[in-house]
């Protein structure tokens, strides 16, 4: 069985989040690899451990991703391929078009994902990857199972849990309690540093700078305000319900 | 690299930033290594911390199998027995990163540590294939019984005895141990004992033989997590085949081993710092007083930045003899049955910078849980928060591995004899610096970068030989006698590697442009102004204990000749350096 990983590499999530001249500054944080698709990482290496297959992890970024690549390798992935161009750095459209046009070459069952990335969160880029190569795709599944060319996945629908089956090849990407992401051994970093990675750039994949330029215009970035101490209302019941009333009509404009 | 440091070489002449290792040259490997021990630490360890600090030996056992499934007992252990035989930077980042997890460290620490490498160091090819596998994978554990109630610092003065049974198939070891780490589970004790009441000898114990038992649990003052307990031996038929290493040479491998307990103890020291440091500083951000974060003052901010660079100081010294002794083991041949002995005496050539690293360390990780709790007022004093456990956690590392006293006399007692066998041109050196002494001294170039510091750390070498050898010529072979002078000289000698190592990274930080170089020079910076002094006064104290009169008085004008420096404005480098760690929130370089 092929099965593809889409890896992201992000923020740690305990990072501080410092603004640089309107820019999300980088140096010294951590990066970790997005903890979604750890889990997708994880799922693809244990199934490969029962089917036998091998795994690629695919990520776009630059130099500083062949840490979480690495990591992923760590963990058991076989190789990887990293889009390494900052032209291939963009929007949502960006990243699904990059990432289809490198998936489309190679030989697949399944492809897995993180639902979404934590850093800017969108939880789109998997799902239009599997619009472009023309496959379906589950999102957001809690549990997948894999027989005979199909597969069972539960995922999460507004607090129920939705079964949904579907043929390979298919999308599936992975919500938080799929399962508990294995820490790389030592062997296993050991194996990693002898793994194939290789690097590509837009033009490797019959791609333009202007064929993928993003769709999206960021306009600005800025850190949400900075949370006020609060104000306990005085007075009976009924002056501090119209005390409230204006002041969520005036001062927080939410009625 | 050029050439590799030699051991104790520091002491004669200066090297170039690129000869020494510093935290800038981990590689992938090392910092995915320490990431997966530190994702075991955070995942399984400190969630169950409170259920270790009350003394689950189970759950102990459990977790450092655990450790073991992710290989993080086999560093050490060579490949041939299912180890993984990695570097030692390695094995200090393992080392490191487990000391966030409190004393569940030392469990670690001992088993693969003093427990596990006597095996690997002196064991014969049987001992290593019966035991190493095992201790590896963390299906057995290991401990290391040295000290007993009559002998503790005086290590070679065990009372416990060995004598070969009739058959001559068994030594019969009779005696008792205390203090030893791991007893309440190990499966294995590396065992000392006089053969025939006098020949110091190591002997490879298992906890199953008839005779061996241990004593009730010790109530400590802190490393609650960690088991400490007498081990007993009445009449324990040992096989002659566990003796380890020859009949008489049990003190070769009782002081290879304590070389690299002291340099682990300095890496522990590192991340126990980290932690407590990180503590204090998220303390200070939240909590406020005249109606703001105490983090807003200027003596708070004073303690955290110096708590920072003394971390700094013992994190770069710590990885610059770990990577000295990695470039020395690439020079051996480590295979075959003799390995591990090799192995063990390249890693004695850096005896002296194990021995300051455990002072180092070991004092700098007081100084930073004790100014931890003075951050946290009188929470500090409270069992609820974290920083009061940090703070009775720390004290024993004065103590154990040689007690701070033991390791200052080995700093110039070790060189001495280094010196003695040609391994460092010690008397050449001071020779040197006695001619010197007659003309001009260069004064700082004070307009270079660093330029105070370098001449520092080139006056501090200069006074370390001219005091040093002034001992040598005024007590001779009696020196060991005068521990005053000694501990005297051991204190110069710690500073000049300590300053020398932090300036020498800072300039490698600032030529590769790796590392925060402008953090790290206010650090060197601060260091250096807070020790030069300091290093003045022990030269003159020392003088003045040899000397008197006219003596004096010319010997006084050298070391004020040697000791010219331009006060620093360490309250401007304080604020900028404690600025940066508020922010990060952590120890950073
Ligand atoms: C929690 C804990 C865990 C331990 N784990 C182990 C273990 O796993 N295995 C093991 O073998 N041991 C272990 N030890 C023992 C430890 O190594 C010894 O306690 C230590 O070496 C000091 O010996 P001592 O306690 O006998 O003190 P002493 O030797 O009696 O020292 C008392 C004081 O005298 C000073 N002193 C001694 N001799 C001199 C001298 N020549 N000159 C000047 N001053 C001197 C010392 O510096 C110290 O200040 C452990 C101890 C503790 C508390």
């Amino acid at each position: 069985m092929n099965i593809l990983v889409c890896l992201k590499q992000t923020f740690d999530t305990e990072a501080r989040i410092v603004l640089e001249d309107g820019r999300i500054k980088e140096d010294g944080v951590q990066f970790v690899i997005n903890p979604y698709d750890e889990y997708a990482v994880e799922e693809a290496i244990a199934l490969k451990e029962r089917f036998d297959g091998v795994v690629t992890v695919i990520s776009i970024g630059p130099a500083r991703v062949d840490e979480a690549v690495r990591t992923a390798l760590a963990m058991g992935a076989d190789e990887a391929v990293i889009v390494d161009d900052p032209a291939a750095f963009g929007d949502e459209f960006t990243a699904s078009t990059v990432l289809a046009a490198t998936i489309k070459s190679r030989p697949y069952d399944l492809i897995l994902a993180g639902n979404q990335a934590v850093d800017d969160g969108s939880g789109q880029v998997a799902l239009r990857t599997a619009e472009l190569l023309g496959i379906a795709h589950i999102g957001v599944v809690t549990k997948l199972s894999v027989e005979d060319g199909r597969v069972t996945a539960e995922r999460d629908a507004e607090g129920d849990t939705e079964i949904v089956e579907a043929a390979l090849p298919v999308m599936v990407t992975a919500q938080q309690g799929l399962n508990e992401p294995r820490y790389p051994s030592l062997i296993g970093i050991r194996k990693a540093a002898k793994k194939p990675v290789e690097r590509l750039t837009l033009a490797d994949l019959g791609l333009s700078a202007e064929t993928v330029a993003p769709r999206a215009q960021i306009v600005e970035t800025f850190l949400p305000p900075a949370k006020g101490s609060g104000r306990v209302l005085e007075g009976d019941t009924a002056a501090r319900v119209a005390e409230l009333v204006s002041e969520l009509r005036q001062t927080s404009k939410v009625l | 690299m050029a050439d590799r440091e030699r051991g104790g070489a520091f002491f004669v002449a200066g090297t170039s930033p690129e000869e020494i290792f510093t935290p800038e040259d981990f590689t992938d490997e090392h910092k995915m290594i320490a990431k997966t021990t530190l994702d075991f630490v955070e995942g399984e360890v400190l969630p169950v911390a409170d259920q270790l600090e009350h003394q689950d030996w189970e759950l102990t056992q459990r977790l450092l199998r655990k450790a073991g499934e992710l290989g993080l007992l086999a560093s050490d252990v060579p490949e041939a027995y299912e180890g993984l035989a990695l570097d030692k930077v390695s094995s200090s980042l393992i080392g490191e990163a487990m000391s966030h997890a409190g004393s569940f460290a030392l469990s670690h620490g001992a088993h693969v540590g003093i427990g596990s490498l006597p095996i690997i160091f002196f064991g014969t090819d049987e001992q290593k294939k019966k035991y190493l596998p095992d201790l590896a994978s963390g299906a057995k554990f290991a401990a290391y019984a040295l000290t007993e109630p009559g002998s503790g610092s005086d290590a070679l003065g065990a009372r416990t005895t060995a004598k070969l049974s009739a058959d001559g198939k068994s030594y019969i070891l009779n005696g008792q141990k205390q203090y030893i780490t791991n007893s309440a589970f190990a499966d294995v004790f590396i065992v000392y004992a006089k053969i025939d009441g006098e020949h110091f000898s190591a002997f490879i114990v298992e906890r199953g033989y008839p005779g061996v038992s241990t004593g009730p649990e010790e109530k400590k003052m802190g490393i609650k997590a960690s088991s400490t307990r007498p081990l007993i031996l009445e009449d324990v038929h040992v096989p002659v085949e566990n003796l380890l290493g020859e009949k008489g040479r049990g003190h070769v491998i009782a002081f290879n081993i304590l070389n690299i307990g002291r340099y682990k103890l300095a890496v522990g020291a590192v991340g126990g710092s980290k932690v407590a440091l990180q503590t204090a500083v998220k303390y200070a951000k939240t909590r406020e007083q005249f109606k703001q974060p105490i983090a807003n003052f200027p003596l708070i901010q004073g303690k955290i930045a110096d708590m920072q660079t003394k971390l700094f100081v013992a994190e770069t010294i710590a990885y610059r003899t770990t990577g000295a002794i990695d470039a020395a083991l690439t020079e051996v041949d480590l295979t075959g049955e003799k390995g591990g002995q090799v192995a063990a005496k390249a890693i004695a050539e850096f005896a002296i910078e194990c021995s300051i690293n455990k002072v180092f360390g070991s004092e700098m990780l007081d100084f930073v849980v004790d100014e931890g709790v003075q951050i946290h007022g009188g929470a500090g004093f409270i069992q609820d928060y974290p920083i009061e456990r940090m703070y009775r956690d720390s004290r024993i590392n004065r103590i154990f591995e040689g007690t701070n006293e033991i390791n200052r006399l080995l700093i110039p007692g070790t060189l001495l004899k280094m010196a003695m066998k040609g391994e460092v041109a010690l008397l050449q050196a001071a020779g040197q610096v006695q001619s010197e002494l007659l003309g001009m001294i260069e004064p700082a170039d004070e307009q270079a970068p660093l330029g105070k510091e370098v001449h520092a750390v080139e006056m501090t070498r200069k006074l370390f030989l001219a005091v040093g050898g002034m001992a040598v010529q005024t007590y001779g072979q009696k020196i060991e006698r005068e521990q005053e002078v000694l501990a005297n000289l051991a204190d110069i000698g710690i500073a000049l590697y300590a300053m020398e190592s932090v300036l020498l990274r800072a300039q490698k930080a600032a030529q590769s442009n790796k590392g925060d170089a402008a953090l790290q020079s206010d650090m060197v910076q601060l260091f250096v102004a807070q020790t030069f002094p300091q290093v003045e006064l022990l030269a003159r104290d020392t003088v003045a204990v040899m000397q008197e009169g006219d003596d004096l008085k010319m010997s006084l004008a050298m070391v004020r000749k040697l000791t010219k420096y331009t006060p620093t404005n360490t309250v401007a480098l304080k604020r900028r350096i404690a600025k940066r760690v508020l922010e990060a929130e952590q120890y950073l370089a």
